[in-house]
């Protein structure tokens, strides 16, 4: 920590004599924020708290920054869109692809419906999200952290209005640095305004996942939409504001918990963007470096890196908690490096492993080697697994099911004729999105018949009939009556839809009775 | 008296408490903290006048909002009573045989009869409605007195042998241990024995039972619910189904008595209770109502 790089580059220091590792060493301690030659504390701090020095990223341009693009665009169009997708799921059920329906406990995904007893498929959901975040830590590093976390994509829109507003890093840091004037004053509150209107189209958003959408934002601008509603979108408008627009890198560093997990997660075959510091040091300016080729590495200390970070990071220190691996540092150094004439790569995704090999004087190896290595495989085995047993789970599924209950008081009751009579109330459940006919008989218990509470006994059967409406539990009340002098037995009641599916369930109880001589 | 000194580190002062070589320093307590705690007592100030706090001898003091817990629990009652009122208006407007005829009353009333049932009726019934020697069994197919909801209703509106109730339900059945001989009782009981298929039937107790008790319990000994004579060829016993029980009835029969409840409860809970027995798996005279015998329900598992 207390042992910066830069002395050991006055000095001179042969380049391949500073092992890498020391740096990710340094990285590992936590993130480096201090100034470069400020000496180690002795004593207690004065401070707990280093107040943050606000990042301006400058603008660039390269494929990385591209794809950064691309997954923001794609990712906030999922988050905002999904809810407007219509699904048609019948009369019975609502028509919202996606819906936490939390009043009635469903939760509706496309054409997957999901009660509160078969949240396992949640659960596995969960487990295969986190396998899923080892599977691409271990190939890819913090490829999470660096394209789709949300508060990077939100960062990123919101470092794009500071672009828009007040123009690029000089500017920005003009700006900030300037007195308090009207005209700063109604640039910041129209800024800020426009972060409120993003936080608010956010929260907006987030409630359009819990009830009809359409119906909802007409409910809502109406002012009679549940307060629960507007409650959420005034939270989720304040979270968005300060934690994209306001406190930005520091959730990163000093609030989420992802980076440690990650670097704990991450090993000597995980791609990362590293600073090949054997090729750049000693750096130095350009000036310096024409006048003794021979002493200076690669970096020209121009700086970019460091001014088109959007956590504000110097990535030449090695790798360190702060750098969220978005790479724009790469798309940055690479352009320099065309600039001046080098060959691009003096940051790039490269694995400790290959720094090694590549300090040692080895070519590099091409990407899609770094990424098959046991660790990976072994999750993509784990994770796909998981994926296809839960896909086997949803298509084998039940979407009906009963269940019974016998009366205990009193267990069993003799009738006129000396019959035994039991009373079950059975439930019968139809998780379709339409009403379907069910027909529940009687399986053993020789001779008995049985009616329900709104039939007459001179009906009674061995089996029944009736209708259980869509995405419902229906209550039934059954009476059987089994021949004079039954004793206990087991016995189990059987449904079957009276459709082409003809999906059955069993419930296994036991009659209670008498017995013979009773 | 500790000797007190400054702590050169952080240069606040010791509290001068050391223990082996570690020493208390005097930090002041956070101001959020004390803030906070300042603001508990003035709200605690608050709360002793607006509220009922502070016990006295008798009784406590008050409080100026005049807020009360009976009170509060008053409220939320009167709101609870005024929220099933339409229910209440509903079943009292209706007559009680086409209760059945509307599911959803039906099904309100059967909650509602289960409740009062628990308060008014298991004291005798038991709490399964199962009844005991001399308590009728209300779950059976059995009924002295019909088992429709007009006839379950009608005998808890008047109750069983109520005295000064002129529609009181009421039979009596002549003790016969002074009108027969023992030899003759002991013959008919026999008979009646074999109507229900238990042992063989006899001559003389069949003549015995065709001159004196098929008047009110049939030729048959069927029973006849005008009289209220029970069924004596079914498997069902009130006061017990064994030779001597039955000898003992015929020589000094008992009689069971119900209250009426008109008068103790109101109508309504009365449909109710009437509602709730004839759920309970005996009651007759069912005019099935439903298409489909299933009410929407999106009761949660
Ligand atoms: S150091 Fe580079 S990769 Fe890391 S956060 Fe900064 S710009 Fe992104
Ligand atoms: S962008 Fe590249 S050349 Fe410029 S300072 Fe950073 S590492 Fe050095």
């Amino acid at each position: 920590m207390s042992n910066p790089d830069e002395p050991k580059i006055e000095e001179g220091v042969v380049k391949t004599t500073q092992p890498v590792s020391s740096a990710v060493a340094d990285a590992v301690a936590g993130a480096r924020r201090h100034e470069p030659h400020e000496p180690a504390r002795q004593h207690l701090p004065e401070k707990l708290y280093e107040p943050r020095r606000a990042v301006h990223n400058k603008r660039i341009d390269g494929p990385f920054r591209r794809f950064k693009w691309l997954v923001m665009f794609v990712t906030l169009a999922i988050y905002y869109g999904t809810p407007w997708i219509r699904w048609d799921r019948g009369p019975y059920a609502p028509d919202q692809a996606v819906l936490v329906d939390l009043a009635h406990r469903r939760f509706y995904m496309f054409g997957i419906e999901i009660w509160p007893q078969e949240f396992y498929f949640v659960a596995g959901l969960l487990i295969m999200a986190g396998i899923g975040l080892f599977l691409i830590t271990s190939a890819v590093g913090r490829a999470w952290c660096g394209y789709s976390c949300p508060q990077t994509v939100w960062t990123d829109v919101f470092q794009h209005v500071d672009r828009f507003i007040d123009g690029d890093r000089n500017a920005r840091m003009r700006l900030d640095a300037a007195p308090w004037t009207w005209s700063k004053a109604l640039r910041r509150a129209f800024k800020w305004t426009i972060y409120l209107a993003i936080g608010f189209w956010t929260g907006g958003a987030w409630i359009m996942y819990f009830a009809d959408a359409p119906t909802l934002v007409h409910d809502f601008w109406r002012g009679e939409a549940a307060p629960v509603a507007y409650i959420t979108v005034a939270v989720l408008t304040l979270t968005t504001v300060t934690l994209g627009g306001f406190m930005r890198e520091q959730v990163c560093i000093y609030m989420c918990p992802w980076p440690r997990i990650q670097s704990a997660m991450m090993d000597e075959k995980s791609l990362t963007v590293t600073y090949k510091d054997w090729r750049g040091e000693p750096r130095g300016s350009l000036k310096k470096a024409r006048k003794d080729p021979e002493h200076y590495g690669d970096c020209v200390d121009c700086l970019q890196c460091v001014a088109v970070c959007p956590t504000g990071i110097d990535i030449r220190e090695g790798p360190q908690i702060g750098c969220i691996t978005c790479a724009l540092c790469i798309d940055a150094c690479d352009r320099t490096m065309a600039e001046v004439g080098r060959p691009r790569g003096l940051i790039d995704y490269a694995t400790l492993e290959d720094c090694k090999r590549e300090a040692a004087g080895e070519a590099p190896r091409p990407v899609w080697k770094t990424l098959l290595h046991p660790r990976t495989l072994i999750y993509l085995g784990i994770w796909s697994a998981l994926g296809l047993a839960m896909l086997f789970a949803l298509g084998t599924r039940s979407r009906i099911d009963i269940s019974a209950a016998p009366d205990r008081n009193p267990p069993f009751m003799l009738l006129s004729d000396g019959s035994v009579r039991n009373s079950f109330t059975v439930k019968l459940r139809n998780m379709s999105t339409a009403p379907r006919r069910m027909k529940v008989t009687l399986d053993g218990l020789p001779g008995a018949v049985m009616w329900t509470s709104t039939t007459s006994r001179e009906a009674a059967a061995r089996s029944i009939e009736t209708t259980v409406p869509a995405d419902a539990t229906a209550p039934l009340r059954l009476y059987i009556a089994a021949p004079k002098g039954t004793g206990e037995q087991p016995f189990s009641f059987h449904l079957v839809t009276l459709d082409k599916q003809a999906e059955r369930d069993t419930a296994k109880v036991t009659f209670s009775g008498p017995g013979a001589g009773g | 008296m500790a000797n007190k000194r400054i702590d050169e580190p952080t240069g606040t002062e010791t509290v001068g408490h050391e223990w082996d070589g570690i020493e208390e320093l005097d930090t002041p307590m956070p101001r959020w903290w004390l803030w906070t705690f300042y603001i508990t007592i003035a709200w605690a100030a608050v709360y002793v006048v607006l509220y009922p706090a502070w016990p006295l001898i008798s009784h406590g003091t008050q409080g100026v909002l005049g807020w009360t817990s009976r009170g509060q629990l008053a409220k939320e009652m009167s709101a609870a009573d005024a929220a099933r009122q339409s229910l209440r208006e509903q079943i009292a407007a209706i007559d009680v045989e086409k209760l059945a005829a509307s599911p959803d009353l039906m099904s309100q009333a059967v909650a509602g009869g289960a409740a009062a049932f628990k308060v008014n009726c298991v004291q005798c019934h038991g709490s399964g409605a199962a009844g005991s020697a001399g308590y009728p069994n209300l779950n059976d197919d059995d009924w002295l007195w019909g088992g429709s909801l007009p006839a379950i209703h009608q005998t808890i509106l008047h109750g069983i042998r109520q005295p000064g109730d002129d529609q009181t339900r009421t039979s009596q059945m002549p003790a016969f241990g002074d009108i027969l001989e023992p030899r003759q009782i002991s013959d008919v009981a026999g008979y009646v024995m074999s109507l229900s298929g238990k042992g063989p039937a006899n001559a003389a107790g069949a003549q015995i039972f065709a001159d004196n008790c098929a008047v009110c319990h049939g030729a048959d000994g069927k029973g006849l619910r005008q009289f209220g004579a029970p069924n004596l060829a079914d498997a069902i016993w009130l006061y017990g189904g064994t030779k001597q029980d039955v000898m003992r009835q015929v020589r000094a029969p008992r009689h069971g008595v119900m209250p009426a409840w008109q008068g103790r409860l109101d109508p309504v809970t009365i449909k109710m209770l009437a509602a709730y027995v004839h759920s309970l798996g005996g009651g007759e005279d069912f005019t099935q109502v439903t298409e489909t015998p299933v009410e929407q329900s999106n009761e949660q598992p």
